[in-house]
């Protein structure tokens, strides 16, 4: 059973009774709900799929898009904001870090139609390269940081945001994290907001950021600021539960949750924003419990703020700064805090655990590549995306990987530091290219490193579940669009050394590598083959391995495909090779590197078998 | 509720009390894992469909960033009158169902001590990293723990090849609706409210398929608990290792070596290198599993492989 046949419209679905929706669901819903025309992102774990579920309403209602980048997005959102209409962009964590530049500007700037941004962040590192807590960043930038702690609050809170930001001219953060935005709770769903386009504001002191504006604007920063911490003493967007006056928690978030989980009957402050904080809601509060406890994932942002007025809060002395919370762990940090009694035998029985760590998948492309790359004995810069797997046993073939984009100029800085005597390789898919790749080409061309560029073009955005851009040629939405030709742009950067590779085709993909590495100056390598899961999975007609030909030697293991598996029956020693039929696509890679031949596609073998043995005994 | 042992092996309870959320002030925690693309997310759907259909309030939390890669896929599913926290604290699940038999071993610490029921399918997917050795007489990376280990440990264990019984009803993918049937025996939930749910839910094609291996989902635990023999509770071992093996010696003859470099590029193990008189090197001889491939592809016989036959280790 697989979960193709449910997927309605959502604005077909039924207005004032509950749906089961996940986080990301809802604040599709939310912003829909608050009459947003443009939105805009860039693909990422965990905030992906608020923008595929942007694209399921209507075109007339929003335009929905994945831009090049984060800060794209963001400026693009920026732009329908500046033109008077509702505009909202997502990311996850580090994805704001990109978007950062435009936002501190904004910040002074302010809204003509309302601007929300949403941020996922990804506690407990599920599928990023850190562990950032965005809440600084909005704290940094000076706005509103929103945070629900369930579906309902996501929508919820993601149309009160569009409400604050008209209000007080901001633009506000919504903060999710990997588990909200992936939980499915019950939301209660209304009709569509549609609020009046209010036409470009043709206000230049407001609009332009030169420094004779900029700083007519910070003070009216920071007066908002205080405004909105005055009007939230009394919202109802803090959430006051008074139970017994030992213990007081301070909490927002998922935090609440596994705090209201351990202990259903406390006295709980559940904060709606983490920035800015009601101060005096907060002091009687603290007022009136014996002792407080302040919990929150991450980093101490709420906790030290408190600290800093002078009152005494515990929170981190129990609660982990690394990490995601549980209810588990907040249970033990409770108990650590003499708030709970140590609890006893509490778990089921304890297996060993499998290693199971995620691999490119069988019929990868990237797989013959970084084959070819580990047998070259290259320095690799590497890139984020589904590669980054190719760092892990047994293809071992990247050396550092930082952040999106970074893999070329951090290849032209070790040629520069003189010291290194490997060839330097810097391996970047087709979306991270486009993202963030081509300013460090230019670079590199500019600054005549002597490095190699594999450009690992799967023709789709792969790592975040294969979405759209602008290499593919097709929109959010899958009209046709426009279609990046990599080698024109790659030329105009100033490249002249230019290859196209079949990645399947491991004799070229080996010497054509050997090539780009010997040419002195920057080339570029274009690895083409697309994924073999997106946009459409792709099943041709499968290899198997012939056991009495195979002497075991585990050369095709070094691909590291999933099909390749050990079979039951031994040769000198060694397991002897089989293929699992379900998951082999037929790429033939394997089959290029048998030395006895022993892998031959499924078909060609059985008829050899159908020869030798014509009754079919 | 007393433990008994029956004929095929399967440890029951002779008079299993069925969850029911009714009434309750804690939530009912099941928790559903697997591989990627198994149908994980698809099970804990129905299941909180159905809860949400009965008026229960549900959380459903899933974490699957990296599931299409192979990795591992759990859903937390609590459903009751109240529900706080959307993730199962560990030790608190009562019901852990397993897609494929070593994850459901992996999460076996959630279940709740004493009470909480297993059921697994005891399919194998055997991850690429579980091959990875490439010495002589390695043993496979994967668990080799069977039901019996995990019926001592637990109240209640099921472990069934709902995959080889979807398959043979005509649908492979149909085995997470069979253990659905089979997650069905342990709650109070009417059979009709299970099948009209699923039938919403699965590709209309597939409704028949689904329907089926729901009941047979059904009839196998009833069946088991009965201590009526039950087709599909064979469990195959893995093979074991081979400890009587062969050692190999590799040989170079530096004269004819032209340092093609071949062999450094080929060798699975990466143990050649070329030195620096720019001739084949066996740089290291612990890891050289004996596979003679250097020795096929050098175009001029300057390698060879020669067995050294162990005597068999009692």
């Amino acid at each position: 059973m697989s979960s193709k046949a449910e997927q309605a419209s959502p604005t077909a679905i039924k207005t004032g009774i509950t749906h089961q929706m996940t986080g990301n669901e809802a604040i599709a819903r939310g912003a829909w709900e608050a009459g947003v025309k443009v939105a805009a992102a860039y693909p990422g774990t965990p905030s992906t799929e608020i923008m595929e579920n942007m694209a399921h309403y209507p075109v007339g209602d929003v335009h929905a898009q994945w831009s090049t980048n984060e800060k794209v997005a963001l400026d693009v959102a920026i732009g329908a904001s500046f033109a008077g209409v509702r505009a909202i962009s997502m990311m996850k964590h580090v994805g704001l870090n990109v978007a950062s530049d435009a936002l501190m500007s904004q910040s002074y700037i302010g809204v003509h139609g309302g601007l929300v941004l949403i941020v996922c962040d990804d506690p407990g590192i599920h599928s990023s390269q850190n562990e950032q807590d965005s809440r600084i960043f909005g704290r940094f930038a000076q706005i509103p940081v929103l945070e629900p702690s369930d579906a309902q609050e996501a929508l919820d809170f993601t149309k009160v945001a569009f409400d604050i930001s008209e209000r007080f001219d901001t633009p506000v953060m919504v903060r999710s994290t990997t588990r909200i935005s992936h939980t499915r709770s019950p939301v209660l769903v209304s009709e569509r907001e549609t609020p009046k386009d209010l036409g470009f504001n043709s206000d230049v002191t407001k609009n332009v950021m030169v420094p004779g504006h900029a700083r007519t604007r910070h003070p009216i920063v920071i007066d908002r600021l205080e405004r909105l911490a005055e009007e939230l003493e009394t919202s109802d967007l803090n959430q006051l539960e008074l139970g017994s006056s030992k213990i007081g928690i301070i909490t927002a978030s998922m935090s609440y949750v596994y705090v209201k989980e351990n202990l259903p009957d406390a006295s709980v402050l559940k904060l709606g924003l983490s920035f800015p904080l009601p101060k005096k809601l907060i002091q009687d509060f603290c007022a009136k419990h014996d002792r407080v406890i302040v919990v929150e994932e991450l980093e101490p942002v709420i906790e030290n703020e408190i600290k800093s007025w002078g009152l005494k809060v515990e929170g981190k002395e129990f609660f982990p700064r690394i990490g995601e919370l549980s209810p588990e762990q907040v249970r033990i940090s409770f108990e650590n805090a003499g708030v709970l009694e140590p609890e006893v035998n509490a778990l089921g029985p304890q297996f060993e655990p499998l290693i199971r760590p995620p691999v490119l998948c069988a019929g990868c492309p990237h797989a013959m590549s970084y084959t070819a790359i580990r047998s070259l004995d290259v320095r690799v810069a590497g890139d984020i995306g589904c590669y980054t797997l190719a760092v892990g046993d047994p293809l071992t073939a990247i050396d550092t990987t930082v952040a999106m984009g970074s893999s070329i100029a951090n290849a032209v800085g070790m040629y520069l530091a003189g010291t290194e005597t490997k060839p330097i390789v810097a391996t970047i898919g087709d979306s991270t290219f486009i993202h963030s790749g081509i300013p460090p080409l230019i670079d590199a061309v500019y600054n005549q490193a002597n490095i190699t560029v594999i450009l690992l073009d799967n023709h789709i955005t792969a790592m975040t579940g294969g979405q759209e851009n602008p290499g593919t040629g097709k929109t959010l939405r899958g009209e046709q669009t426009h279609q990046v030709n990599f080698e024109e742009m790659i030329r105009a950067c100033g490249v002249e050394w230019i290859e196209r590779v079949d990645s399947y085709d491991a004799a070229s993909m080996m010497q054509t590598m050997r090539e780009s590495i010997d040419y002195r100056g920057v080339s570029v390598l274009i690895a083409d083959r697309p994924c073999v899961l997106d946009p459409v999975k792709i099943k041709g007609p499968t290899m198997s391995v012939d056991a009495k030909d195979c002497n075991a030697c585990q050369g095709c293991m070094n691909l590291g495909c999933p099909a390749l598996l050990w079979s039951d029956e031994w040769y000198e020693g060694r397991h002897v090779v089989k293929i699992d039929p379900t998951a082999c696509i037929g790429c033939s890679v394997c089959a290029q590197f048998c030395p006895t031949g022993a892998i031959q596609p499924t078909l060609v073998l059985d008829q050899k078998a159908a020869k030798a043995c014509p009754s079919g005994v | 509720m007393a433990k008994a042992k029956k004929d095929n092996s399967i440890a029951v309870l002779t008079d299993p009390p069925k969850l029911d959320p009714k009434g309750m002030k804690e939530p009912i925690n099941v928790l559903i894992v697997g591989v990627g693309g198994q149908g994980v997310i698809m099970v804990s759907k129905v299941l909180a469909q159905i809860c949400q259909n009965l008026g229960y309030q549900v959380k459903q939390s899933e974490v699957h960033g990296m599931a299409k890669r192979g990795g591992v896929v759990f859903s937390h599913v609590r459903f009751g009158n109240n529900v706080w926290s959307p993730t199962i604290p560990m030790g608190k699940a009562d019901v852990l169902i397993a897609l494929e038999w070593a994850e459901g071993l992996r999460w076996m610490n959630y279940l709740r001590p004493g009470t909480g029921i297993f059921i697994a399918d005891t399919k194998r997917i055997v991850p690429p990293f579980a091959c990875r050795s490439r010495i002589l007489g390695a043993d496979i990376g994967y668990s080799r723990d069977t039901p019996d280990d995990v019926r001592e440990k637990v109240a209640e264990a099921f472990a069934l090849d709902a995959t080889e019984m979807a398959t043979k009803a005509g649908n492979e993918r149909a085995a997470n609706t069979l253990l659905l049937g089979a997650l069905s025996t342990t709650l109070t939930f009417p059979v009709e409210e299970w099948k009209k749910t699923i039938a919403k839910m699965v590709p209309p094609k597939t409704v028949e398929v689904n329907l089926a291996v729901f009941d047979q989902g059904q009839y196998w635990i009833d069946g088991s608990r009965k201590g009526e023999p039950v087709e599909g509770a064979a469990f195959v071992p893995l093979v074991q290792p081979e400890i009587n093996s062969v050692r190999t010696t590799l040989e170079i003859t530096d004269e004819w070596c032209k340092g093609c470099d071949i062999c450094v590029k080929m060798c699975p193990e990466r143990c050649l290198i070329l030195n620096k008189d720019q001739v084949a090197e066996l740089a290291e001889p612990d890891k050289c599993t004996g596979c003679h491939i250097c020795e096929w592809l050098c175009p001029d016989f300057a390698i060879s492989i020669n067995p050294i036959i162990q005597e068999a280790v009692a």
